[in-house]
């Protein structure tokens, strides 16, 4: 426990001294409210809500396009450690067999909530209102440090099983695409038969739109549970993983 | 001090696939010696370092250092030795201070500042301290690397080709700082493809080769392999090593 801390504060540092990782992370999202706001924004019918404003309809799916390009320098950090001696030094010294991997999940934990919390605070400059109460945001909270510990570990088994730095990173792309097959964009009712029922069943829609009713303080309904199973589930499965992987990698170096 | 060997390997095995890397391997280094263990590429060094080190298991045969089994014991082997490996494995972003509190912490020292800032004067690195490693010269960052290892004393400290990649300059800081150690006590186990490193530093030598150690003892067990030596008279020639040094005017 002390020995992941320890670890952890030294990779905090690594990105207090290159505080631009935070910057791109939160740039790609930004770019694309702007877009989305100002240029696609006029355009797309939200169906029956349309005393909403297309900024509050957005910021969730663009809050977890921040996340899935946020993890991509997980996965490079911890490459990037491996590469070097540095991991070798640490598996040879006698502190928690896996303290060197909590400290980079706990990293990337921090480091994607400070992003997050600079994408909506440009949200906030372009309109977003929400009179949800604290417990509403404690729910948005929740799901999102549910969400983005998911990611981590997804990005911890890319970083260990990759074998360039551009690959540590690469893995992320696709999981930038999934929110334009969802409700984030746009609603799904206007999708054609296949892509809807894509757009409906994969997990982005149901985390997008419980967090869209948690902040709208709408009524939950089934959403709420679907998003938790999937981020639970994606959780224990991406964790299961990279153990897997981290233990292949440890007996095999 | 005991009299038992600091490090004890019998019959010691590892293959990668079909390829036998290790072929059986037998070696004792006695506690407080420099102990080299010479090969060229590809010879099974850093193999034997890593299952020595417990970040490799090995097929068959026993490896215990400082008294501990490396396979049913590895956390008491951690808290015995230190290794540094092939690449220094030092944080370039952090300062060089920091990286040995780093470690210092890590190993649940007390006063981990102090550590530091001693290491720091130790091996003349104090007026470097406060910056960024990544500004540092390959000298340095192997004495860093180095002083890394010392942190909290082990009593068996593992060099994986310590001077691999140094100008020469560097090189002989860090044989210097490498036979200081044995003075205090530390067993030092270095792999190396030098022979003049060999010669230079080591108490004794083991060749490792094709997997096996095919010969070992002290630079003078090695010599009376070969017949005696005959006396020629050769002009003697300064090398190429002596002329760069006395030109850039090493104070070594």
């Amino acid at each position: 426990m002390i020995d992941t801390l320890v670890l952890t504060r030294r990779s905090l540092r690594h990105i207090l001294r290159s505080p631009d990782t935070i910057v791109t992370t939160a740039i790609t999202p930004v770019a694309m409210l702007l877009l989305f706001v100002y240029v696609f924004g006029g355009a797309i019918d939200l169906g029956g809500d349309a005393d909403q404003s297309y900024v509050d309809y957005l910021l969730p799916g663009i809050l977890l396009i921040t996340v899935a390009s946020g993890v991509a320098y997980t996965s490079y950090r911890l490459f990037l450690d491996l590469q070097g001696g540095i991991f070798e030094r640490f598996q040879s010294m006698p502190i928690t067999r896996s303290a060197p991997l909590w400290a980079h999940v706990l990293t990337s934990l921090v480091a994607n909530l400070v992003a997050l919390a600079l994408v909506v605070l440009v949200a906030l400059l372009m309109g977003f209102r929400s009179g949800a109460g604290p417990l509403a945001w404690l729910g948005v909270l929740g799901i999102l440090v549910l969400f983005t510990l998911a990611l981590t570990w997804l990005a911890v088994t890319a970083g260990l099983a990759a074998k360039s730095a551009d690959g540590a990173g690469g893995f992320a792309y696709p999981l930038l695409f999934l929110p334009f097959l969802s409700s984030a964009f746009v609603p799904t009712d206007g999708m054609p038969g296949p892509v809807r029922w894509f757009a409906e069943h994969q997990p982005v829609t149901s985390i997008v739109d419980t967090l869209r009713h948690l902040y709208a303080e709408q009524p939950l309904g089934q959403d709420v549970w679907t998003a938790l199973a999937w981020c639970v589930g994606l959780l224990v499965v991406a964790h299961l993983l990279a153990m897997r992987t981290y233990r292949r990698r440890m007996s095999a170096c | 001090m005991t009299t038992a060997p600091a490090i004890e390997i019998a019959g010691l095995t590892k293959s990668y696939g079909d390829h036998a890397v290790l072929r059986g391997v037998d070696l004792s280094v006695p506690p407080g010696s420099i102990y080299a263990l010479l090969g060229s590429n590809g010879a099974g060094k850093t193999t034997l370092i890593k299952i020595l080190s417990t970040l490799l298991h090995a097929d068959d045969g026993r490896a215990s250092v400082a008294g501990h089994d490396v396979a049913d014991q590895p956390r008491r082997v951690r808290e015995s030795i230190s290794l540094t490996g092939q690449f220094a494995a030092v944080d370039e972003i952090l300062t060089g201070r920091e990286n040995l509190v780093l470690v210092a912490q890590l190993r649940h020292l007390r006063e981990p500042h102090a550590i530091a800032d001693d290491l720091l004067s130790r091996f003349d690195l104090s007026d470097a301290g406060g910056r960024r490693v990544a500004t540092y010269s390959g000298g340095m960052r192997r004495r860093l690397d180095i002083a890394m290892s010392l942190v909290g004393d082990p009593p068996v400290l593992f060099l994986d080709e310590p001077t691999t990649g140094l100008d020469p300059q560097s090189r002989i800081e860090v044989w210097r700082t490498v036979s200081e150690l044995a003075g205090r006590g530390t067993t030092v186990l270095l792999t190396t493809q030098y022979l003049e490193e060999a010669e230079q530093l080591a108490d004794r030598i083991a060749i490792l080769h094709d997997g096996r150690i095919i010969a070992d003892g002290t630079l003078a067990d090695l010599q009376a392999l070969l017949p005696p030596a005959a006396v020629e008279y050769v002009e003697k020639r300064p090398t190429l090593e002596d002329i760069f040094l006395t030109i850039v005017g090493s104070n070594s």
